[in-house]
């Protein structure tokens, strides 16, 4: 298992990670597989044209470093999108954006991707 | 994060994976890769020294185990060991096309389960694994009641790599001598065989007190070199051989000898019966880990491996702890599922019962003869932050 220095770095500082008090969207997913928690926290803003985008987003994790990483960068590709934007962030967005992740640790960067999805539809659920 | 600021530790907490080769094992080795270059099968006067040293190595191990020194053969590791073990016994075995019956653990290194999982899918045995308690030893009742008529081999390791448990060899034995009693002398033989690559260091491996009939051991968990092991082979039992060529090791373990690697392990073996007892650096460790909150020790703490300690931190992935230490220059080992290319909890883990949310953050901490009591103090104070950090970061 080699790990890209950019996932080391996320993984030993990572970005935005912590909770969001009152946040307007939560989502929570697990890995039954290997025991992994992901929770993503986001605060919803409006953009000039009016639009929804993700004024902030915040992380916690447990799980293995690949995880940490994936969501921590996951957390910067998306603050500030629009929604659109932030789903359409693909598993391989992420881990290009990580420089590599070794194949067998992919599933982590899936991860991240379903909790910030669920993170989106529990704030579009809250405001229908 | 200044990285100018960090201290860089070094501290190898990892030796159940690999140990350091020993300064006086590579001195003695060196002769060998330079001028003493002989094969110990040439009739002249170079293979003949290069025998001699190897004739002066088979001494010293076969003296460490209680036994002749025609009963040692050299092989590549105890990956190899265990293979001509048990392939050697059971090709034997069903030469004539009898169906034998195998037995070993749950909890065995994988250079024992799968050779038992290759015999078993090409369906040259029948095969039959004793199950472990919540402690990581064996169910001495399951094993007496496994064994059947046509069980020819018991495989049992020593101690445990993982959780460091000490298996009841001695009552194996006991089971074992009763069957092959009751079959007599001219039954068919039952052959007992030990893997005893992670108790070398630390406990009596005499032969006859284990009632081994074929024993593994591996140079380089004891200070020797990598690639250099040895098959205890007790006088009488008969092996098949499992690679075919020259005349070497009584055509057991045909191939040229690996006489720098053989010269090796003659000297760690040697400066292992020379040791003294255990130190005390693990006391210290568990007395320190205790201070952390959610944890819990893994394996028989009555009867472990004075070397090995298997922690577990809840909300802390392991693979986690592990790459954060790493960064700090210390060396852990882990057997939680992330780390794994499976995905699954060690199967040590799960064969003791171990809940997912314990072996997901478990480690193995296993100490050496180079480590120190000066390391245990910067240890905890890393291992500690590693933790708070990593559970910060858990939802
Ligand atoms: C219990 C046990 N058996 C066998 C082996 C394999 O030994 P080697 O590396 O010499 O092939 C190991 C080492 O990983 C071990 O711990
Ligand atoms: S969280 Fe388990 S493999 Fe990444």
């Amino acid at each position: 298992m080699k790990y890209t220095k950019k996932l080391l770095e996320h993984f030993q500082s990572p970005h935005n990670q912590g909770k969001i008090k009152n946040a307007d969207g939560v989502g929570e997913v697990g890995n039954i597989k290997c025991g992994d928690i992901m929770k993503l926290y986001l605060k919803v803003g409006k953009n000039k044209k009016g639009d929804d985008i993700i004024k902030d987003i915040k992380f916690e994790t447990l799980g293995c470093a690949a995880a940490i990483g994936a969501t921590s960068m996951l957390t910067d590709l998306a603050k500030g999108k629009t929604f659109d934007e932030a789903l359409n962030i693909s598993k391989d967005d992420i881990v290009k954006a990580l420089g590599g992740v070794p194949p067998i640790k992919h599933h982590c960067s899936v991860l991240a991707q379903d909790a910030l999805k669920k993170a989106i539809a529990s704030y579009k659920t809250r405001n229908s | 994060m200044n990285n100018e600021l960090r201290i860089m530790q070094n501290i190898y907490y990892d030796n159940s994976a690999t140990t350091k080769v020993d300064p006086k094992v590579l001195k003695a080795m060196l002769p060998y890769l330079e001028n003493e270059f002989g094969n110990s099968g040439s009739v002249h006067s170079f293979g003949q020294r290069a025998l001699a040293a190897v004739d002066e190595a088979r001494d010293k191990v076969a003296n460490f185990f209680g036994s002749e020194a025609q009963e040692i053969i050299f092989t590549s590791g105890a990956t190899e060991s265990n293979n001509l073990a048990i392939r050697g016994v059971v090709d034997n075995a069903i030469k004539g096309g009898q169906k034998v019956h195998i037995i070993t653990s749950k909890i065995e290194h994988p250079a024992v389960l799968e050779v038992f999982k290759y015999l078993e899918k090409n369906n040259l045995v029948e095969t039959d694994y004793v199950e472990v308690d919540e402690n990581g030893v064996i169910k001495l009742d399951q094993l007496e009641k496994k064994i059947k008529e046509n069980t020819v081999l018991v495989s049992i390791m020593y101690a445990n790599n993982e959780v460091g448990s000490v298996q009841p060899i001695e009552s194996v034995k006991k089971i074992l001598k009763q069957v092959q009693n009751d079959r007599g002398e001219k039954g068919l033989p039952l052959y007992f065989h030990v893997d005893a690559v992670q108790a070398v260091n630390h406990l009596d491996c005499n032969v006859d007190m284990l009632g081994a009939d074929l024993l593994s051991l591996s140079g380089h968990k004891i200070y020797g070199p990598k690639g250099i092991g040895a098959l205890y082979v007790r006088k009488g039992v008969k092996l098949a051989p499992i690679v075919f060529g020259g005349h070497q090791e009584y055509n057991i373990r045909t191939g040229t000898l690996n006489v720098p690697g053989i010269v090796g392990l003659g000297v760690a073996i040697e400066l292992v019966a020379k040791e003294k007892g255990p130190s005390k650096l693990k006391e210290k460790l568990v007395a320190e880990l205790k201070n952390i909150s959610d944890i819990k020790f893994n394996g028989d703490l009555e009867n472990q491996l004075p070397n090995i300690i298997n922690i577990s931190f809840l909300n802390a992935e392991g693979e986690s702890i592990l790459m954060m230490l790493d960064m700090e220059g210390i060396a852990i080992s882990t057997g939680s599922a992330c780390s794994s290319g499976s995905l699954e909890p060690s199967h040590v883990l799960t064969a003791m019962g171990i809940k997912p949310q314990w072996s997901h953050g478990c480690i193995r901490i296993s100490l050496g003869r180079f480590n120190s009591e000066a390391e245990v103090e910067p240890f905890i104070t890393a291992l500690k932050t590693t933790i708070e950090k990593l559970r910060k970061m858990a939802p």
